[in-house]
């Protein structure tokens, strides 16, 4: 088990495919309390980026320090720090939620795994269905339930792929507050997403993304949206 | 090591509960192996007598074709939510994931051997009795040789959309030393005049192979998963 880092340092990330650029020299600093915004159109490279930060993906070129550490020599004891939200949720439909959090938990070494995720379900308020398949759920019930996974091992750093999706008002309102709470703790958030009015006032920073490179622009005062639409569009 | 068990236990019984509950693999697999079996009986059992020397063969086609077909479908669960994604990110030592996964597919196509082979020995009048533990452990090495390799195929190919063709294309040359050791193995044992030590030759021969391929997929797992 590796200690706890306060900063998340990425240096000249580049990524790939072929001839195709996902990613190309990306840097930037974040530190414990953090909450960044990945923001860009798709295709843009958010996704790519936040695969190399889960340690899911080698970068091409660059590095990725979680504190002092990298990647390489963290290993699992990093993982263990790192929690994940993909867009495909990483919840097998199958298995019941309650199940899912359990398994997910003990993956995660955690001796006290079925009461984790029983809170974990009450705090997501599906507590009265933890035991239906998760293939029963709708999209956000989903959403929900696989953010509470991301979470159950109490993570450092939480990488977050479009965790509005599928949301209605008063669950991405939640989810905000969560957020918050999660800030509170020290955890470092990194999010990707188009939901600019929703997370508007929420994020400390913003990255702008475009064809791998982040848009160089002074960061401005007004609403996210506008300043998204300046970044983007003026590259 | 004590974790590593852990973790491919953990994974083991995630697959057998899914499969229990759904029995897709399981019902597909083995219907695909009997009915393998049964084209052959009908083509190569004239008036109640099979052709020589031919059990040994089809119980091995029978078995590496279905397992073929289970390798491609036990990766799709990881695949529909992504989750292998989720279970690469965990702190976990990621060769136990695959080691668990290897523990799922040898449970089942053990499982269907368990048919397959007295259907063989009925259709083709193979005397698998003859030396029940000598055919036990040809089977179990040659199954663990095949599928160590087809499990860490079907790992690297989750993502790939052509996933179905390449997982034989790729699978099948690699597995060609086990299948014949496999075969060999069995036709010994299944001849008019058993030959044991022949059958012990081709024993040892198959556990070699499942030292190298189960050694080889443990220390590329991880690479191969992340890149």
């Amino acid at each position: 088990m590796i200690a706890d880092f306060e900063r998340l340092t990425v240096t000249n990330l580049s990524r790939h495919y072929g001839r195709r650029k996902a990613l190309a020299r990306v840097s930037f600093t974040c530190d414990a309390g953090d909450i960044v915004g990945l923001l860009g159109p798709n295709g843009a490279g958010k996704s790519t980026l936040l695969a190399i930060l889960g340690t899911l993906l080698a970068p091409s070129e660059g590095t990725v320090h979680y504190g002092a550490v990298t990647a390489e020599k963290g290993g699992a004891g990093l993982r263990a720090r790192i929690g994940m939200l993909g867009h495909d949720l990483f919840l097998y439909p199958e298995l019941t939620a309650l199940e899912n959090l359990v398994f997910f938990g003990r993956m995660y070494g955690l001796t006290d795994a079925p009461a984790r995720a029983a809170g974990a379900l009450e705090r997501a308020g599906l507590g009265e269905r933890g035991h239906d398949f998760v293939s029963g759920y709708s999209r956000g019930m989903r959403q929900r339930v696989a953010l509470e996974r991301a979470l159950l091992h109490r993570p450092r750093l939480l990488l977050l792929d479009e965790p509005f999706t599928g949301l209605d008002q008063a669950s991405a309102a939640a989810l905000v507050a969560r957020l918050r709470e999660e800030q509170a703790r020290g955890v470092l958030i990194i999010l990707a997403t188009h939901d600019l009015d929703v997370v508007d006032g929420l994020l400390t920073r913003e990255l702008f993304l475009r064809n791998g490179r982040v848009m160089d622009v002074s960061a401005g005062d007004g609403p996210l949206r506008d300043r998204y639409r300046s970044a983007i569009m003026a590259s | 090591m004590k974790d590593f068990f852990r973790v491919a236990w953990l994974v083991v019984r995630k697959d057998l509960m899914v499969e229990a509950r759904s029995l897709e693999v399981v019902s597909t697999t083995l219907f695909f192996a009997l009915t393998v079996v049964l084209v052959f009986a009908f083509g190569l059992v004239r008036e109640g007598r099979p052709v020589d020397d031919v059990a040994a063969a089809i119980l091995w086609i029978a078995t590496a074709f279905s397992g073929t077909l289970a390798l491609g479908r036990t990766f799709e669960r990881e695949r529909q939510a992504d989750t292998l994604r989720a279970l690469m990110l965990a702190p976990a030592d990621r060769p136990a994931i695959y080691a668990g996964k290897l523990a799922g597919m040898l449970l089942l196509m053990g499982l269907v051997e368990l048919v397959l082979v007295p259907l063989v020995g009925l259709l083709f009048q193979a005397p698998i009795f003859a030396y029940p533990w000598h055919l036990a452990a040809l089977l179990v090495a040659g199954t663990t040789g095949f599928a160590a390799v087809g499990t860490l195929f079907a790992a690297m190919l989750v993502r790939a959309r052509s996933c179905d063709v390449m997982l034989p294309i790729l699978l099948y040359p690699i597995t060609v030393p086990v299948m014949i050791a496999g075969v060999r193995g069995t036709a010994a044992l299944f001849q008019g005049t058993p030959d044991e030590e022949l059958a012990r030759f081709w024993i040892a021969l198959l556990l070699f192979f499942d030292v190298v391929f189960v050694t080889l997929a443990l220390w590329t797992f991880e690479p191969v998963m992340t890149e």
